[in-house]
């Protein structure tokens, strides 16, 4: 038993003062994340319930096994995106049970825009998918949208990941068996109504929902012919004459009622192939995590205080401790799962490069998920460095990372810059999921580094032709990319660009590994090809 | 029949408890024993608990319980060599005991002359007043004269009541307080019992004030020897029934005592009584006691006798059968403290306590000790049928005094859970926590002159009791997971929030929801304006919390179904869930069963019309007949059953096809 031992002493003024900042932002997260979950307000609500008509909130709720844990991802999608309030761009997604069974939800939003497709409403949408089908896990989509955005359909319709891809997805889904379940509870219209037609199995609510190519004003303005929704499209003409739609439901709770009953009747199992054990509590209090984590990125910490905060027992048993310090490699369980953890302590040398590509192979070997926490400024850089070969080096954890099959889940801690994003698997690496803690930041270099090198060039130039800049006018060139690296690095402005899953309370980081990894073993891990490691 | 005989193998010729209770002597006494079983009882305690045990025949008692063939060819089978009869059933069956001396078992019971003797209550008065045993006294002769009755009411002591013979059901009584209004209470009861039967005769008895119903235990063997056990105290009856029985009666002298006591022991002897027999008195305040009738079994409500005494009655019925003296002389008997017992029933108070009969899905009992005695037949699963009587068990408690007593009888009433069924816990708490009762001022009106103070309607659920049902729901089912997954275990979880879940309760008008939010330990549990900051945990069935609110609930939950107990009392709820049925629009026309029962009869056929409240169907349930009327005007569809049918609850019995509401 390798016990982790904390050395934070969470009466020390650091810790304190550690915790106030982080206490901040995470009210303000939970603020932001009230507000989401408001919808399209109080007004819209009330008209949409006027209508008899569940929230969707509440749909998802009752679709849910009762307590059933939600885990919700793209909940920040089109924050201040569209210089309009769409909150999680009109669509709910996220995993939860149903008779047991893990499932990804999707759900329209009515009472935002009506929940009409934004390019960031395809694109979680799209994600929610990607999860599913990474995962294994039976799609149910509560459909009740009005379709494309349509001022925006070029940004929703034509592309490769644009709007079409859902029903390529569906397809494919369902070819792979993975059951693809649709509930209309409102508008289906155009290519919306390709939800339910698309779907394994489909459900219509009464005088609720609609299910149609082109509704009434396109129908008269195309053939002149005058009908009501109800008569083009609705329960009766699907359930009873076209055959679009499989089950009748009398309300919402109905329709959800029989959603539930057609995943129960899915003959599904999670058979699940790793050596889970019944898990314990770390040792230290999650919410520790706080006071762990200093404001300012820059300020070193041990990444082993946050370890013993997220793993069972706080056990967590080193690999090279000794070796490639900035990078802490180790095994533990989350949940009473095996993980193999990967997290920076310090910038990436050489050393830890290698040692990370180690453990990745082994752990991709076993069938061991990896977590990583990142936090990386980046490879080392310097002469001594380069001409070591760290690129080289860095290459192959690289490699490592991106051919690993395993379920790899990343927590964005603190800095996300540069090269150290690829090597700690970041988005562009698959991870099954990703999320960023409210204090972390991410882009290509830190904007500091960044209004650094674009002054330095511009002052090369100037000194070429020998022109001087004074200090004053370089500090002013500096600021704006400063403060636009800030604001394009922040939390909130990459999840709103789903570049993650969410941006979560560090506290509930352990519960959030738990659920991500513990749905990701619904499907199976499969074995691991390795490409050319630059020697 | 002087001849000994010791006994190996006893069948009991019962059921429920008291075959169970009767068991359990046998088996100490080293003897087998053997159950008899219909199919209703193929898992029945009694089966369990016997050496050997027989299928007898269908459910129905007559087939089963009361089929003496079948029951004597056990006997053959098994080479019983003695029956116990219990209580009911054939226990007080002459042509029985007749039978049983055919086929060369002991009937543990007295002879099939004693039972005619009393069966009989005319004869059995003449032999009483033979015997010295009092009577109520009265005058039934045929001198109608106004004078001569008004002289024989006058020797009776008022108040008298004036009867007509031919009467029934009240109908032509009058009761009488003084001789000065005699005359004209006379002339009107005649011109009621002329009017009502036809024939003016009346007949004259004494009015008992405040009567209580007071019993004595007795006990004679062949050798010539009777003995009395004292008495036992059965004020307390609704309809008849007994609810509450007691020994030794409250208030009662000891000269009363022996007297009563040695008049039931004249009794037994005139009619050359064998083994346990009660003599049932009438007490009045002034402490004159008139002999009703005698009950040739063991009674219902033997345990407090045997709490008192520190005899068991059973092994007393076995050792006088097997030809034994007593055990014990009179002079050797003693009382020792107060002993109450109360009668768990699976009935409805509410609904005129019609029997509730199901599945026991919860059943939590009072610890057993030298203070608490429970005899039951029934575990928990076990199902109350409509085929037999609806008694769960017996509760019994006993200590130095009747206080003290009573205060056992209302804890462990407190910690008699129940759920799947309806009881008459409730009931039975007010009963036995009711002042008057305290107070011992008793008497077989109790229960009507207390009825605003006793507890008839069932407990309504408060805010915090759906707190308390939610939170239970919540604690167990993570409680519960076999599988160690975060998906099982994280409650409500959700993303940069506290855990909560939402509980919705059907309410009597609208529905009820409960919110709890998990924020480490504690739990806010919020429902309409309480709101309670609460830790909790559920060990087995029950729920501790402390915080806002602090205590233990038991809870017990059955599908929607929530059965909490608190504070000793029992709350039912339900969890709100949404069920889809096709008949759900036209439900008004389609009758259901109310409870397991018996159609007795069918009033309308196919195509007849009706008009709202029109009888359609009856159905008898526990001798209780329960009529099924139409909600509105309409045609008979289809009757589903026929007469003599056995229907379970929530079968359909019958279909309307209503007119149009206007």
């Amino acid at each position: 038993m390798s016990i982790l031992e904390s050395k934070i002493n969470t009466h020390s003024p650091e810790y304190l003062a550690n915790r106030e900042a982080m206490e901040a932002v995470v009210a303000d997260l939970r603020g932001l994340s009230e507000t989401i979950k408001k919808g399209g307000g109080e007004k819209a609500q009330q008209k949409h319930l006027s209508r008899g008509k569940l929230l969707p909130r509440e749909r998802v709720q009752q679709l849910l096994d009762p307590g059933s844990p939600f885990l919700e991802v793209g909940q920040l999608a089109a924050h201040e995106v569209y210089g309009e309030d769409v909150p999680a761009a009109g669509v709910i997604a996220g995993i939860g049970r149903i008779h047991g069974l893990e499932c990804m939800v999707v759900a329209n939003d009515a009472t935002v825009k009506g929940g009409s497709y934004y390019p960031l409403t395809v694109k979680k949408h799209l994600r929610a998918q990607t999860i599913a089908e990474q995962n294994n896990l039976p799609c149910v989509y509560l459909v009740d949208s009005g379709g494309a955005n349509l001022p925006r359909q070029d940004d929703v319709f034509p592309d490769r990941e644009h709007f079409g891809r859902i029903f390529f997805n569906q397809a494919n889904m369902s070819a792979k068996g993975i059951p693809q379940i649709a509930v209309v509870m409102g508008s289906c219209t155009a290519g919306g109504a390709y939800i339910p037609a698309m779907a394994d199995e489909s459900i219509i609510v009464k005088e609720q929902g609609t299910i149609f190519l082109a509704g009434p004003p396109l129908v008269k303005a195309a053939t002149g012919e005058v009908v009501t929704a109800e008569e083009l499209g609705g329960a009766d003409v699907h359930c009873r004459t076209s055959g679009v739609a499989d089950h009748y439901a009398e309300n919402d709770e109905h329709a959800l009622q029989l959603a539930r009953n057609a995943v129960k009747r899915l003959n599904r199992k999670k058979l699940i192939q790793t050596d889970v054990v019944a898990p314990l509590p770390p040792r230290y209090d999650p919410s520790e995590i706080y006071g762990v984590v200093p404001p300012d990125l820059k300020t070193p910490y041990d990444v082993r205080e946050v370890i013993a905060r997220v793993v069972d027992d706080s056990e967590f048993d080193e690999f090279k401790a000794l070796y490639g310090t900035t990078l802490v490699c180790g095994y533990a369980r989350i949940w009473g799962i095996p993980v193999g953890i990967v997290a920076n302590n310090g910038v990436l040398f050489s050393e830890s490069s290698l040692k990370g590509a180690h453990f990745v192979e082994l752990c991709a070997q076993r069938k061991i998920p990896l977590v990583f926490l990142q936090n990386i400024t980046g490879f080392m850089v310097g002469r001594k460095y380069e001409s070591e070969g760290i690129a080289r080096n860095g290459a192959k954890m690289v490699t490592a990372v991106a051919c690993a099959q395993v379920p790899k889940v990343t927590v964005i801690t603190g800095g996300s810059f540069g090269a150290g994003n690829y090597g700690m698997c970041g988005r562009a690496y698959d991870p099954r999921f990703m999320f960023m803690w409210p204090n972390a930041r991410i882009s290509v270099m830190g904007g500091e580094q960044a209004a650094g090198v674009l002054a330095q060039i511009k002052k090369d130039n100037m000194e070429r032709v020998g022109e001087t800049w004074p200090e004053a006018e370089e500090k002013a060139f500096k600021q704006p990319i400063f403060d636009t690296y800030e604001a394009q690095g922040h939390p909130y402005y990459a999840s709103a660009r789903l570049w993650d899953d969410g941006v979560i309370d560090p506290a509930q980081t352990r519960d959030v590994l738990g659920l991500s990894i513990s749905a990701a073993l619904n499907a199976p891990i499969p074995e691991t090809r390795f490409g050319v490691f630059r020697m | 029949m002087t001849k000994k005989t010791l006994f190996k193998k006893v069948l009991i010729a019962n059921r429920g408890e008291i075959a169970c209770r009767v068991i359990r002597t046998l088996k100490r006494l080293d003897i087998e024993t053997i159950a008899i079983y219909s199919d209703a009882d193929r898992q029945a305690q009694h089966v369990l608990l016997a050496d050997e045990a027989y299928w007898i025949g269908p459910s129905s008692a007559s087939e089963s319980y009361l089929n003496m063939d079948r029951i004597f060819d056990v006997v053959e089978k098994s080479g019983a060599d003695a029956i116990h009869p219990g209580y009911g059933f054939l226990s007080e069956n002459a042509n029985f005991a007749r039978r049983c001396e055919a086929h060369n078992v002991v009937l543990i019971g007295p002879p099939a002359s004693a039972m005619v003797a009393m069966g009989s209550k005319a004869q059995a008065k003449l032999l009483m007043a033979k015997a010295d045993v009092p009577l109520v006294p009265g005058y039934h002769g045929d001198n109608q004269e106004p004078e001569f009755l008004l002289e024989q009411a006058k020797s009776i002591g008022f108040p008298v009541l004036l009867k007509a013979s031919l009467g029934g059901g009240g109908k032509g009584m009058r009761l009488v307080h003084a001789a000065a209004d005699f005359v004209e209470s006379l002339a009107a009861c005649k011109r009621e019992a002329k009017a009502s039967f036809g024939d003016d005769h009346v007949l004259i008895e004494k009015y008992v004030i405040q009567p209580r119903h007071v019993e004595i235990q007795v006990f004679a063997d062949t050798h010539g020897n009777a003995v009395y056990l004292f008495e036992r105290d059965c004020s307390i009856q609704r309809r008849h029934q007994k609810v509450v029985e007691e020994a030794p009666a409250p208030n009662l002298d000891e000269a009363t005592r022996k007297a009563m006591g040695e008049a039931a022991v004249r009794a037994a002897k005139a009619i050359g009584y064998v083994g346990a027999g009660t003599i049932e008195f009438l007490l009045s305040a002034t402490g004159d006691f008139y002999f009703m009738e005698m009950n040739p079994r063991l009674q219902v409500e033997h345990p407090v006798t045997e709490m008192i005494t520190g005899q068991d009655l059973v092994e007393w019925q076995v050792r006088v059968a097997e030809g034994l003296p007593l055990p014990m002389q009179q002079d050797q008997l003693g009382m020792n403290g107060h002993a109450i017992e109360v009668r768990i029933y699976a009935e409805d108070p509410e609904n005129e306590f019609l029997p509730s009969t199901g599945t026991i899905h919860y059943l939590g009992t009072p610890d057993q000790t030298e203070n608490v005695r429970i005899d039951s037949g029934v575990v928990q699963g076990d199902e109350i049928s409509v085929f037999y009587d609806p008694m769960i068990a017996k509760l019994i408690t006993w200590d130095v005094n009747r206080e003290r007593a009573i205060h056992r009888m209302e804890r462990a009433l407190t910690q008699y859970h129940i759920a799947g069924l309806k009881t008459n816990i409730g009931f039975l708490q007010s009963v036995v926590g009711n002042d008057a009762f305290k107070d011992a001022d008793l008497s077989t009106h109790f229960i009507d002159d207390h009825h605003g103070e006793l507890a008839f309607d069932s407990v309504g659920a408060t805010a915090r009791d759906y707190i308390l049902a939610a939170l239970y729901i919540s604690l167990s089912s993570s409680e519960q997971t076999s599988q160690h997954e975060p998906w099982n275990s994280l409650t409500g979880w959700q993303v940069n929030s506290f855990n909560a879940q939402k509980f919705v309760f059907k309410g009597e008008e609208e529905n009820i929801q409960v919110l709890l939010s998990v924020s480490g330990d504690s739990v806010s549990a919020q429902c309409g304006d309480l709101c309670l900051v609460v830790q909790g945990e559920v060990q087995g069935n029950e729920l501790v919390v402390s915080g806002d609110y602090s205590g233990r609930v038991t809870a017990f939950v059955q599908g929607e179904q929530v059965a909490l107990f608190r504070d000793g009392k029992s709350v039912r709820l339900e969890q709100y869930s949404y069920k889809h049925s096709a008949a759900d629009e036209t439900s008004g026309g389609h009758l259901k069963a109310p409870m397991n029962g018996r159609i007795v009869n069918v009033s309308v056929k196919p195509g007849q019309s009706v008009e709202e409240g029109d009888l359609l169907i009856t159905v008898e349930a526990m001798k209780m007949e329960h009529a099924i009327r139409s909600v509105r005007a309409g045609v008979v569809k289809t009757v589903f059953f026929e007469q003599g049918s056995l229907v379970n609850e929530g079968d359909e019995l019958i279909e309307l096809e209503l007119d149009e509401e206007e």
